[in-house]
């Protein structure tokens, strides 16, 4: 008994004397914990409707106000045409747009059916469905506080729309994430792994004492990658046309090309990690904790951003994941073109450009 | 009169609060096989990856053929070969890959310095297409070394390149080092093997960074003057302890079949010593007068430098 | 008898690396086991040490069968190696009672051994500095100490003077002759030809099999050299680096 006791305390000794793993031990399920707490919302702030009112009077002026009193929606605008709705969309201005019939006060006090229009964005369908029962809600309430306890009489009837995931197929919601996962962990994890692998075995030593420049290994390492990368996204992309019948509905070559400058981002990520670490375990719990569960947790894959509190926000602003999202939700189930997410792309594009000049900087010629 | 061909000055390096390099400071003559000779943690390697622009010395300049490791270093790198102490090839590649490898990262091709490394590479070459990975101790050492030469370097930098190989391995490699002279390139070769120090045509000795000498192995030996025997007995196993208690012993070590003793006196006396040797209960009792070798003045290097002595 | 090996045989396939070894090591020997590289030594060492079983034959360990009483075996041995050594961020104290506790011992045996060992080796002002501390010729030396420390029998000892200064290299060599001295059997591999000589017997593998087992004067005599290093050269340069690398 005593040497499985002396060895348990080697072990104790082992981990609190690495102060590296101590901090991840600790520290990691502190800030799991915060993130979880704080990203998984069933709430949503400040949602950005339009609302279309083709009846004009004083109730659906009074559900109007009570839906914009309630702190959850901010008006954007009041769209005249269809046209306008789904361009409002696709820009990602509006996330909800509320049509109401004309006629709809006139109907709704003489206790006939009325039905209402509710249009959300189904390229994100868990911020969608959030969204849906907040106004429901707002209108139930409406509808019982007006009709104060008697149970007869005819209700609101939603007519609801999913715009661009009418069936809100979880598929939708996947695909695009899961392309985004893929990328980030082949190019940033196993480019920054095989780099600081070289380091750990010797061999970049001998590397670094030839006539290879540094770029020459750098960019040596990261094109198989690069490569390799590309065809993941591609059979991906042919399994989830093919197999799940996820659409792409805009320009499969503006998707590539994006894609690419993802992966472009991601590869400069993972060899700024290795400039950073000499051993391959740091740089893997760098990449799987700073880099992956980031992204799972905050580019918007799962929950969405406007549900996450300000901090958050910003730091997701940082997150590579969640510029490429937008983009790839936008050119497949939105159908939009560069035009759309022009600014997104910027963003990708200059992370990548300030990452290349910083690792260049810090790839050491010279060891340590 | 040879010309000097990797020049070291005043060079010191520390890590944190460990000085692995104290004002180190000589010279290699183009063509020699200089020996850096030392135990681990004398500055061996740190002091190899300084001439091969790996790191940065905190102090003193150095220069290879002319070059300084500072700010030409490109330069450097493409005209030097370099083993480093642990097998740094790559395992899952067969061994004509690695020294293709090599040879194209040098900008040239197996064919064109294959006389260079053809001694070597014809072990190998019954091998070539075995995995780098599952060769034996010595075979990886012979695939290092012709990946280190493929380039036809100017000076060769090998850092403990025979560590943890059999005595019959070693000997087969600097067989190889012999032959490469020949060829005019400058070696320099760091080891912890005393005997191997023979071998070369100048050594330095190195102890916690410092270099305490450097000299040809003959001359090296009589840096030290010392008063040395070797002494033989019936029962080698108590004979050191005995010879320290003697109170003219500067110091009494184990080489091998006998004991080397050192008398403080500059004139010692044999037949006194035999007799206290008998009166410690020693039989068959051989003294004979010895010229201190390398290892022996390596010892009394070390023993000046901490101010340590053999005492009770 | 500390060790009696016979026909101790251990195949890989159809490569045998260790072929029909037969010897015997007496109590308080100090026994030098050399052999090239590839000849077959580390996978004996490891079958003797309980660590590898044994395709065909058997060897006795401190009195125990290496084949069925491996675990025996392994709480009776001490054993030190280049590459196995003690934890860098403990203190010298704290690797004391880790490897006591690992081998079994009390609390109390561990605090007796503790104060013991430090004031032998002259390490007590240093007890509680961290181990990566210590000049390397220290750590050697505690490291053979704390193979002891359960006082074992037999102490298995594989290149232990690894790229150590010539002065803590006899230093070393010095403890084990005091630890033969005690009855401790010792058997020791290493690249040193003069510490062979400084063995009560030596044995020479090639390819798998003993090729020479006697005290290092005979050895000499027989071979007609005057040195260890000769008598080495003579036997292990039958098999080169190319034979070796064929049997693999």
């Amino acid at each position: 008994m005593n040497s499985f006791a002396a060895f348990m305390t080697k072990e104790f000794y082992h981990i609190l004397r690495d102060r590296r793993s101590a901090m991840i031990l600790f520290g990691m399920p502190i800030i799991q914990l915060l993130l979880f707490g704080y990203a998984i919302r069933n709430e949503i702030q400040t949602v950005r409707i339009a609302i279309i009112d083709q009846s004009h009077d004083r109730i659906t002026e009074a559900i109007t106000d009570k839906l914009l009193s309630s702190g959850h929606f901010v008006l954007v605008d009041t769209f005249s045409s269809d046209d306008a709705i789904e361009e409002g969309f696709k820009s990602g201005e509006i996330t909800e747009a509320i049509v109401f019939e004309a006629g709809f006060g006139r109907r709704f006090v003489r206790e006939q059916e009325t039905s209402v229009q509710i249009i959300t964005d189904g390229s994100n369908p868990n911020l969608a469905r959030i969204v849906l029962s907040y106004t429901t809600a707002v209108f139930m309430d409406y509808r019982a506080s007006l009709l104060q306890g008697d149970e007869e009489g005819k209700g609101i009837a939603a007519e609801t729309l999913m715009l661009f995931n009418p069936e809100l197929k979880s598929v939708y919601l996947f695909v695009p994430g899961l392309i985004t996962l893929i990328l980030m962990l082949v190019s940033a994890l196993m480019t920054s792994i095989s780099i600081t692998r070289e380091k750990e075995t010797g061999t970049m030593e001998v590397l670094l004492v030839s006539s290879l420049r540094p770029y020459q290994i750098i960019i040596g390492k990261v094109v198989p990658y690069l490569m390799l990368s590309f065809i993941n996204v591609v059979t991906v992309l042919i399994i989830a046309r093919f197999v799940f019948g996820v659409p792409c509905r805009g320009s499969v070559t503006l998707l590539l090309l994006e894609s690419l400058l993802f992966i472009l981002t991601a590869l400069s990520l993972g060899i700024f990690i290795s400039t950073i670490t000499s051993s391959q375990q740091v740089a893997m719990m760098i990449s799987l904790g700073g880099l992956l569960l980031p992204t799972v947790m905050l580019s918007g894959f799962i929950f969405p951003v406007s549900s996450m509190p300000l901090p958050l926000q910003i730091i997701s602003t940082l997150i590579p994941a969640r510029w490429f999202l937008v983009i790839v939700r936008g050119i497949m189930l939105k159908g939009t073109g560069i035009v759309y997410f022009w600014q997104e792309t910027l963003v990708l594009a200059s992370m990548t450009l300030a990452l290349g000049i910083l690792s260049i900087r810090k790839f050491s010629i010279r060891l340590t | 009169m040879a010309e000097p061909s990797v020049v070291i000055e005043h060079v010191s390096k520390k890590f944190g609060e460990i000085t692995a390099l104290q004002d180190v400071s000589f010279q290699v003559f183009h063509g020699e096989i200089f020996g850096l000779i030392g135990a681990d943690g004398a500055g061996k390697t740190t002091l190899m990856r300084i001439l091969t622009t790996l790191i940065l010395p905190d102090s003193g300049q150095a220069t290879i053929n002319g070059r300084d490791i500072v700010s030409a270093y490109r330069s450097i790198r493409e005209r030097i070969g370099y083993m480093p102490g642990r097998f740094s090839l790559y395992p899952d590649l067969s061994v004509e890959e690695n020294l293709r490898f090599f040879a194209s990262v040098f900008s040239t091709s197996i064919e064109e310095n294959y006389d260079l490394v053809k001694d070597i590479y014809q072990q190998l070459e019954p091998f070539k297409k075995r995995r780098a990975g599952k060769l034996s101790g010595g075979m990886k050492q012979k695939l290092a070394l012709s990946c280190a030469l493929i380039h036809k370097p100017e000076v060769l930098f090998l850092d403990e390149p025979t560590t943890g190989v059999d005595a019959v391995s070693r000997m087969e490699f600097w067989q190889m080092l012999k032959r490469l002279k020949e060829q005019n390139i400058t070696i320099l070769v760091s080891t912890p093997y005393m005997d191997e120090a023979g071998l070369c045509d100048r050594i330095g000795m190195m102890q916690k960074g410092k270099l305490l000498a450097v000299d040809t192995p003959d001359e090296i030996t009589e840096l030290v003057p010392m008063q040395l025997f070797a002494i033989r007995v019936d029962q080698m196993h108590r004979l050191t302890e005995a010879l320290r208690s003697y109170p003219y012993s500067a110091s009494a070590y184990a080489f091998g079949q006998v004991v080397h003793y050192r008398d403080r006196r500059k004139h010692p006396n044999e037949h006194e010593l035999k007799e206290f040797l008998k009166v410690q209960g020693f039989s068959a009792v051989m003294i004979r007068r010895i010229n201190p070798g390398i290892e022996d003045t390596f010892i009394a290097l070390m023993e000046q430098e901490d101010g340590t002595h053999d005492k009770l | 008898m500390s060790i009696e090996a016979n026909e101790l045989t251990k195949c890989f396939g159809s490569f045998c690396a260790v072929d029909r070894l037969s010897f015997g090591v007496n109590r308080g020997e100090i026994f030098g086991f050399l052999g090239a590289n590839g000849a077959g030594k580390t996978t004996a060492i490891r079958m003797l040490c309980g660590l590898l079983e044994p395709s065909s034959g058997r060897a006795s360990v401190a009195g125990f069968d290496v084949g069925s009483m491996a675990e025996k075996v392994k709480q009776n041995i001490g054993y030190m190696s280049q590459r196995f050594s003690l934890c860098d961020d403990l203190t010298v104290r704290e690797n004391i009672r880790f490897y006591g506790g690992i081998y079994g011992l009390c609390d109390r045996d561990i605090k007796a051994r503790t104060g013991e060992m430090l004031q032998r080796l002259d390490l007590a002002s240093s007890a509680d500095v961290r181990l990566g501390s210590l000049p390397p010729g220290w750590k050697q030396k505690l490291a053979f100490s704390v193979a002891m420390v359960h006082n074992p029998e037999i102490v298995f000892l594989d290149e232990p003077t690894g790229g150590v200064d010539p002065v803590t290299r006899r230093r070393f060599w010095e403890l084990i002759y005091e630890a033969a001295s005690r009855d401790v059997t010792i058997f020791v591999t290493t690249h040193y030809m003069d510490e062979a000589e400084y063995c009560d017997r030596v044995s020479i593998m090639v390819d798998g099999r003993i090729a020479a087992l006697d005290s290092p004067r005979h050895l000499k005599e027989t071979f007609d050299v005057p040195s260890m290093n000769e008598v080495f050269l003579r036997l292990a340069r039958s098999t080169g680096d190319e034979k070796r690398e064929e049997r693999q």
